[in-house]
């Protein structure tokens, strides 16, 4: 029959056996690539420090451990995190089994592990299968995640962006009023509507029209900051969002500016197109708390007022104009009617 | 069926023989999709389909493209990990061969959804081996047997491997392993996983 150390050596390659003494009688072949030194005849507490459940101090301490399971570390690796089983060698001495658990990935790459160090009967060669395992699918599964990412940032600026102008839709406006809506924030609100741009479509077509609109994009971008919000919101119509912004003479300077450029002769080969533009603006200021909507149809009806008083200007909302669209939209379309 | 399949083949296809051989192939075999997800399920019956369409464009038997794809899977460094995956099945590639059983499991284990057929192993005669694979995807043999002699290289080991076709609806592989130390083992460190997922 074999005997009990050489049992343990064949089975256990990370066991320590513990003289009465407290000195390392034996120890596994593992333990040759974990210390530089053969610990054999060291002072166990010397080269190991055990953490919990106590800290023995003498072998008498560490012989009170029998049975249980110990946290330890070496003191040349304190690092790495050792379990232990302590098991009473009937001979006034201990044995301990020693295990990496779960630091047995950092253990592997530290040392240089091979399959030799570890009981052929250890799970540990599955567990260091499925680590490296797990880490290529995660990849993949990173991988993919990071391309669909990409497509729905892609796909979300398209469902928020007019593709004509490239300026921003109305979906785009609405996600911006409830955020508008749920802070405190002051700004203004232009309507724009351009005037004879219809005519323009109707007599020189579709594709000149559309050159129309890209330009006038191009004007309002040019005339406004980085942090307002430019919407195409109709065929011809068009909303700016001026967060923080209700300084009535900037915003008429503004307006002003705006519908300027866009009256200015464009040349769109072999035409030169004049078109002009009107705007109603809205200032949160101007009122007591309203809804993000109420601004917005404000604007709407401030923009009707100054179209009616002849277009090619600009006017502020003001009580006088009334704060309900549909009284309006009767005289809107006789005043169309006439254009 | 797990979308690494339909991607595996894809990629195997794109590098070896360019982008547009799989754009033909794709376009031959009526794919509503261009290209696969690893990490996606597809349609099984897409397999068949696209297996017969390369074998179409590149005017190769599909069995010779199986088992290119197989040798690829182990040579290719951004698939590194097959390699790794496989060496864990042991120390030589006798070791690797009676591991070959674990393979479908340990396979599942990685990728849940990941179905490979059933694997089974004898050695009649020492060094003589028999590999039956039984299920689907049905040409997996072939796989098996160009990934086979990619990893005897790799282990260094002269081995004569043969797929014998079809007996009572299994893939049927021999495999003669000749001499172990014919050639340098490239050799497997257990330290080196850090690498994967890298690559």
């Amino acid at each position: 029959m074999i005997s009990a150390c050489d049992l343990l050596l064949a089975l256990r390659p990370m066991h320590v056996c513990i003289s009465p003494t407290g000195h390392i009688r034996q120890a596994g072949k593992s333990f040759s690539k974990l210390v530089c030194v053969d610990p054999t005849g060291c002072r166990f507490l010397e080269v190991f420090e055990v953490m919990r459940p106590t800290r023995p101090s003498t072998m008498t301490n560490l012989r009170s451990l029998v049975g249980q399971v110990l946290r330890l570390r070496l003191r040349s690796e304190p690092k790495l995190i050792l379990r232990g089983l302590v098991i009473d060698d009937q001979a006034h001495g201990v044995i301990l089994d020693l295990s990496f658990g779960i630091a047995v990935v950092d253990a592997v790459q530290r040392f240089g592990l091979t399959a030799q160090d570890f009981a052929p009967s250890d799970l540990v060669m599955e567990l260091l299968f499925l680590q490296e395992a797990k880490s290529s699918a995660m990849a993949a599964s990173f991988s993919l995640n990071a391309r669909l990412n990409g497509a729905r940032l892609a796909a979300e600026t398209a469902a928020l962006t007019d593709g004509l102008t490239g300026l921003h839709n109305r979906r785009a406006l609405d996600a911006a009023l409830d955020q508008l809506g749920q802070s405190d924030t002051e700004y203004a609100v232009l309507q724009m509507d351009l005037d004879r741009f219809k005519q323009v479509n109707d007599s020189l077509g579709h594709a000149v029209g559309d050159e129309v609109l890209k330009r006038v994009a191009a004007i309002m971008r040019s005339h406004t900051r980085q942090e307002d919000l430019l919407i195409r919101s109709g065929g011809d119509e068009f909303i700016i969002l001026c967060p923080g912004l209700t300084n009535r003479a900037r915003l008429a300077e503004l307006a002003a500016s705006l519908i300027s450029d866009i009256s200015e002769p464009l040349p769109i080969a072999p035409h030169s197109i004049t078109i002009g533009a009107s705007i109603g603006v809205m200032v949160t200021r101007d009122t007591a708390p309203i809804l993000p909507a109420e601004m917005v149809e404000r604007a709407d009806i401030a923009l009707y007022a100054a179209k009616r008083k002849g277009r090619g200007r600009h006017l502020f909302w003001a009580p006088k104009m009334g704060t309900d669209l549909a009284v309006l939209d009767l005289s809107k379309a006789a005043s169309q009617d006439q254009a | 069926m797990h979308g690494l399949i339909f991607r595996t083949l894809e990629a195997f296809v794109s590098d070896t023989f360019g982008p547009s051989c799989w754009g033909r192939a794709v376009a031959v075999s009526g794919q509503p999709v261009t290209s696969f997800e690893a990490m996606l399920q597809y349609d099984k019956a897409h397999l068949p389909k696209l297996l017969h369409a390369c074998a179409e464009v590149l005017d190769r038997p599909q069995s010779e493209i199986l088992e290119d794809l197989g040798t690829y899977l182990i040579t290719r460094q951004n698939h590194a990990s097959v390699r790794r995956l496989l060496r864990f099945g042991g120390q030589t590639f006798s070791d690797l061969l009676h591991a070959l059983d674990d393979l479908p499991d340990r396979t599942r284990m990685v990728v849940p959804g990941l179905e490979l057929p059933q694997i089974s192993v004898r050695e009649p005669v020492p060094r003589r081996f028999t590999v039956q694979c039984t299920g689907d995807p049905h040409g997996f043999g072939h796989v098996l047997v160009g990934l086979l002699r990619a990893m005897a290289d790799d282990y260094g080991t002269l081995a004569l491997l043969a797929h014998l076709g079809d007996r009572d609806r299994a893939e049927v592989i021999d495999v003669t392993v000749v001499e172990t130390a014919f050639a340098d083992d490239r050799g497997f460190s257990l330290a080196d996983a850090e690498l994967v997922g890298k690559s």
